[in-house]
């Protein structure tokens, strides 16, 4: 192969479908003979539900079904728990018995043959609840160990240390101890959860919005108490996600429960404001950050206590306080990580969950320590600078974090800005400018993967993975043509059935790596098997070579060096008599995996303008850098990087769940109050990759961007605005409340 | 949504009896139909008036005539506003994002329903919704809440940006009903919400806003519109301040200040204009004069920081007029 495809900026291959609107989407499976259903949402934050009058709805034009607990079937929720479920407590049931957790869990859906029907038979249906008094504010809820935490060698510990961390932090000549609060953020996608549900005698089809279908398959079967190869589950593209449609969530076993009962398909698509109830969100946190350092810096005390709410039926545990342990190099580290359990539904990974919030934190406090020290923010980075991973003393398999900063901090200019507060102005403008350090896990999940050669040239590749905006199509379409030597439009890649082969959840940065890795790994199996017959065949034009001695270029088999000759594709699936396929798997080499501590980091540089009379404060451009191994598209992972720190500005300045204390209502689920950025909030964004191989990670070299993209851009941002006015705002987001009277 | 019934009319004789038999007029719809998909406005029969020939544009002399069915987006762009008055314009831009701007009406503008909340959850207790239900917000979550103007049984804000320009520039509303016509300026369109917050204008049944009329002057010239807020588009006004000055050798000659984002209705600042008359045009004066807005403000659990915030707008407001031209 002379030019590498992977590394090629190749325009996504399923752009054209999405710009003309024939990519389609879970609700877009319309099925004949469709029913619709709405979900009733509780209306209060606790309590039980002591009346249900159905019949006046029942009574209504169209409306096929009134399903509440009073007439729902008892299902067996056979168990079931995945990676991306929490470890502790279980699943919320589906209109199983009266009792209301939290408000908005759904009690009743209505069925009716048209979708205005459905609502308005939703609207009129009357329940009185005996209310009790829900606890949302997690500062009233007593932290608790969460149970996976605590379990020796778990991979989120509740308690881990080094040293002693606490007596070094009293005897340090500088200290910085500060608390922080991050509010609850929700996804809010553009595309709403939906699923289609269609059973065939006891067979179950679910067109359904999903990052992770195989899981949804295996749940959907365990609550139904049905084999899991009954049922179906097919998304081939999702409207943006960021980590709240890893779960199957109830509107999933509610399609299948109306589907039922009905005896017809049923339709099911949450509304925006039901996007705030039952499908996760970041949870709020509370953080505390203390930091002991020497004269020059270096960092003699790490202590990092943090707690996030949970709902009170499940334990949602994210890697808090995880960064801590390896970022810089520190000998006394200390960290803490509780759950306050609620009455809220469950949280669950929202992009760059645990991280992106416990970076949050780390990062200020780092801030605020290079002040305290009066040593450049980037400078005290380099001088806490490890040669290892402290915390698991392991050699990282790469880290780039420096040359992060140094490629950052060139092209943001970084050398103009006066280390002062409030020193930097534009006209009546305070600008600013901040840094923070951006890691995520390099994460590597067990795959699997089938390659298909066919009569006419062409390469099927399939997996159950998913692509929710970064490119998975066009990315795994690069690494199987580069494999098969195949131009990138003979390759046809298809994700998203439950059917296909195995793969992991779409999220944790993990997709390259997996599922690529299983491609890879499935193109060299089906490469070997079609040499195999072709040096064995006599009418091949291989006929007789070695294994060693022949490549794949240019859709045919060949040997090496011979530019011109060779055996294509077509003529040995041909001469095979029917396609040639080969499936395999991959996974991270154990021996390996257990030799490296395995990171990507990135440097954020932020500005912001803070208008000192009226306290607005503007992004007005930022830098990142990022190290992740091997870029398999420079253009997608741009795009999937600015995308991130455009959530990271959401998160910094903007995004907020606001819950009404006294019944637990969310008061802002709706898109005008729900602050996510605008286009006029996007200001130039810049998104670098260093040169960075890693051998070891995987064969393809790869480490993953989705989540990293986010992190580092809100204590970047925060940092900015300390910097621009010398208010150090500890709560995200930062309003203009919070700056009015620096 | 619940069903309901549209009928066209092509006559303001047609719409006001159409109105008078019950129904309710819609232009742009961009309230009225969003309030009408969660069931918050319930009408039985709407009256399209789209097609009553209510949206030109025009100057009178320095008078600037605002036909009631125009676009914001057309009336944003339209050369006699930007020549007369620039103020409205720049609420319009800043009042709407270019798809609702596109569609929105004038008359639809100065009519539209207010952003709280809790007036949007049909759960909630609304005494603008449910008269005598009680006010969620009251006791709830009110960072967005008004400061002035309010009652025991409401607090919402009004969110119309260009109400608040009008108001500033003693804007007359011209009006069609059963008995004739009349004027009046826009701010009397207003009510405060007392103990009917369920009543929120002065419009007679089945009156119809025909167009609005804006007085020119020296001060048009010299004014702007700044609305603070938390992103820089799409958000309605923690707080805004629509600011005119006529300043003749460092004097202030003329002022006109109206805020948003603060009143239960957009709110006219006499007291800060009649303390800057005369006033020399630095910010000792301005902030003096803004302090007065806050004469009668009441703030609510959630929302101390616009104490802080009202006068902040006011005196940047009116240095951004200074400045202007």
């Amino acid at each position: 192969m002379t030019t590498s495809l992977i590394g090629q900026p190749l325009p996504r291959v399923d752009g054209h479908a999405k710009v003309t609107g024939s990519a389609r989407y879970a609700a877009d499976f319309n099925q004949k003979g469709q029913a619709y259903a709405v979900i009733v949402s509780a209306t209060v934050g606790l309590g039980r539900i002591s009346r249900i009058d159905s019949a006046e709805v029942e009574d209504m034009p169209g409306i096929i079904a009134v399903i509440t607990h009073r007439n729902a079937p008892r299902l067996p929720y056979g168990p079931h728990k995945s990676y991306i479920d929490p470890a502790t407590g279980e699943r919320l049931h589906m209109l199983q018995d009266d009792r209301v957790r939290f408000h908005g869990q759904p009690v009743a859906v209505v069925v009716a043959d048209a979708l205005d029907r459905a609502e308005r038979g939703a609207a009129a249906l009357r329940i009185s609840y005996e209310a009790e008094q829900p606890v949302v504010d997690p500062s009233q809820a007593e932290p608790i160990i969460p149970e996976a935490a605590a379990q020796p060698g778990a991979m989120i510990p509740a308690d881990k240390a080094r040293g002693d961390a606490d007596e070094a932090l009293a005897r340090a000549r500088v200290t910085v101890d500060a608390t922080y609060e991050i509010a609850r953020e929700n996804h809010n996608p553009m595309e709403p959860h939906a699923t289609i549900a269609a059973w065939t005698g006891e067979r179950l089809t679910l067109w359904s919005k999903s990052q992770f279908v195989v899981n949804e398959q295996a749940e959907t079967a365990a609550i139904f108490g049905i084999p899991p190869e009954h049922v179906q589950v097919i998304c081939p593209f999702i409207g943006g996600a960021f980590g709240t449609s890893l779960r199957t969530w109830p509107h999933v076993t509610l399609a299948a429960i109306a589907a039922r009962q009905v005896g017809r398909p049923v339709k099911l698509v949450l509304t925006r404001k039901q996007m705030f109830f039952t499908t996760g969100h970041r949870p709020r946190s509370l953080q505390r950050v203390a930091l002991g350092s020497a004269a020059d810096g270096k960092l003699a005390a790490i202590v990092h206590e943090g707690s996030g709410e949970t709902s009170r039926y499940e334990e949602f545990i994210e890697a808090l306080t995880q960064p801590s342990t390896y970022l810089y190099s520190c000998q006394n580290v200390r960290t803490r990580y509780r759950l306050r359990p609620l009455d809220i539904g469950t949280p669950n990974h929202m992009r760059g969950p645990g991280e992106a919030s416990g970076v949050f934190a780390l990062e200020c406090a780092m801030d605020e320590l290079s002040y305290a020290v009066g040593i450049d923010p980037i400078e005290l980075r380099r001088r806490n600078e490890p040669a290892i991973d402290e915390g698991v003393n392991k050699p990282f398999s790469s880290r780039s974090l420096m040359k992060c900063y140094d490629e950052a901090a060139a092209r943001f200019g970084w050398s103009r800005r006066d280390p002062r507060p409030r020193s930097m102005r534009d006209g009546r403008l305070l600008i600013g400018m901040g840094a923070a350090s951006a890691t995520y896990p390099a994460f590597q999940a067990p795959s699997s993967a089938r390659v298909r050669l066919l009569a006419d040239g062409i390469a099927e590749v399939e997996v159950a993975a998913s692509d929710m905006g970064p490119g998975t199509y066009t990315s795994m379409t690069q690494i199987a043509a580069e494999m098969l030597g195949l131009p990138v439009d003979q390759v046809r890649f298809r994700l998203g059935r439950s059917d296909y082969p195995p793969a992991p959840s779409h999220g944790g940065s993990w997709t390259m790596a997996s599922v690529g890795s299983a491609i890879r790994a499935a193109c060299i199996a089906v490469r070997e098997d079609a040499a195999r017959r072709a040096i064995a065949d006599q009418r091949s034009r291989v006929f007789g070579a070695s294994p060693e001695e022949v490549e794949w270029a240019e859709g045919r088999l060949r040997r090496r060096g011979d530019a011109v000759a060779g055996q294509p594709y077509r003529e040995i699936v041909a001469s095979a008599g029917a396609p040639i396929e080969a499936g395999a798997s991959a996974q991270r080499d154990p021996e390996v995996a257990g030799r490296y501590s395995m990171h990507a980091f990135g440097a954020v540089l932020a500005e912001v303008a803070v208008d000192p009379d009226v306290g607005t404060i503007r992004v007005r451009r930022a830098v990142g850098a990022y190290g992740i191994g091997r870029v398999v598209n420079p253009r997608l992972a741009r795009s999937q990087c600015t995308g991130g720190m455009i959530g990271g500005i959401g998160m910094a300045l903007m995004e907020r769940t606001v819950l009404d204390p006294r019944d637990g209502r969310p008061v802002n689920a709706h898109m005008a109050d729900y602050l996510v950025p605008v286009n006029l909030d996007i200001p130039a964004l810049e998104a670098h990759f260093v040169d960075e191989m890693d051998p070891h990670v995987n064969p393809l070299g790869v480490k993953g961007l989705g989540e990293i993209a986010l992190i580092g851009m809100a204590p970047a941002i925060a940092n900015a605005v300390f910097h621009a006015t010398g208010k150090r705002v500890r709560t995200l987001p930062i309003r203009i409340e919070d700056v009015l009277t620096a | 949504m619940l069903p309901f019934r549209i009928e066209k009319v092509s006559t303001e004789q047609d719409a006001i009896q159409a109105a008078l038999a019950g129904g309710r007029y819609i232009a742009g719809g961009t309230t009225l139909v969003d309030l009408m998909r969660e069931e918050v406005e319930r009408p039985k029969r709407l009256i399209d008036i789209n097609a009553l020939p209510l949206d030109d544009i025009r100057a009178e002399g320095s008078d600037l005539i605002i036909g009631a069915l125009a676009r914001m987006a057309d009336v944003a762009a339209h050369p006699d506003v930007l020549r007369l008055q620039p103020l409205i314009a720049e609420s319009l831009i800043e009042g709407a994002s270019p798809q609702l701007r596109n569609m929105a009406s004038i008359g639809g503008n100065l009519l539209q329903r207010v952003r709280c909340p809790y007036f949007r959850m049909l759960d909630a207790p609304c005494n603008k919704r449910t008269p005598g239900s009680g006010c969620a917000a009251i006791d709830g979550l009110n960072a967005g809440h008004a400061i002035l103007g309010t009652s025991d049984h409401c607090v919402a804000t009004h969110p119309s940006d260009l109400a608040v320009a009008l108001v500033a520039l003693g804007a007359t509303v011209r009006v069609r009903g059963p008995q004739g016509g009349r004027s009046f300026p826009v701010e009397q369109l207003y009510r405060l919400p007392g103990d009917t917050p369920h009543l929120e204008h002065t419009l007679q049944p089945g009156e119809l806003i025909v167009d609005v009329n804006v007085p020119g002057g020296a001060h048009s010239r010299r004014a702007r519109y700044l609305k603070v807020r938390d992103r820089a588009s799409y958000e309605f006004a923690l707080v805004s301040t629509a600011a005119a000055l006529e300043i003749e050798d460092g004097v202030i000659r003329q002022v006109r200040l109206a805020a948003g984002g603060v009143g239960t209705r957009p709110w006219r600042l006499r007291a800060s204009e009649d303390a800057l008359i005369g006033k020399a045009r630095d910010r000792q004066a301005f902030e003096a004069a803004a302090q007065l807005a806050l004469e009668g403000a009441r703030p609510l659990s959630g929302n101390h920081y616009k104490l802080e915030l009202l006068p902040r707008t006011i005196v940047r407001a009116l240095e951004m007029a200074v400045e202007a031209a």
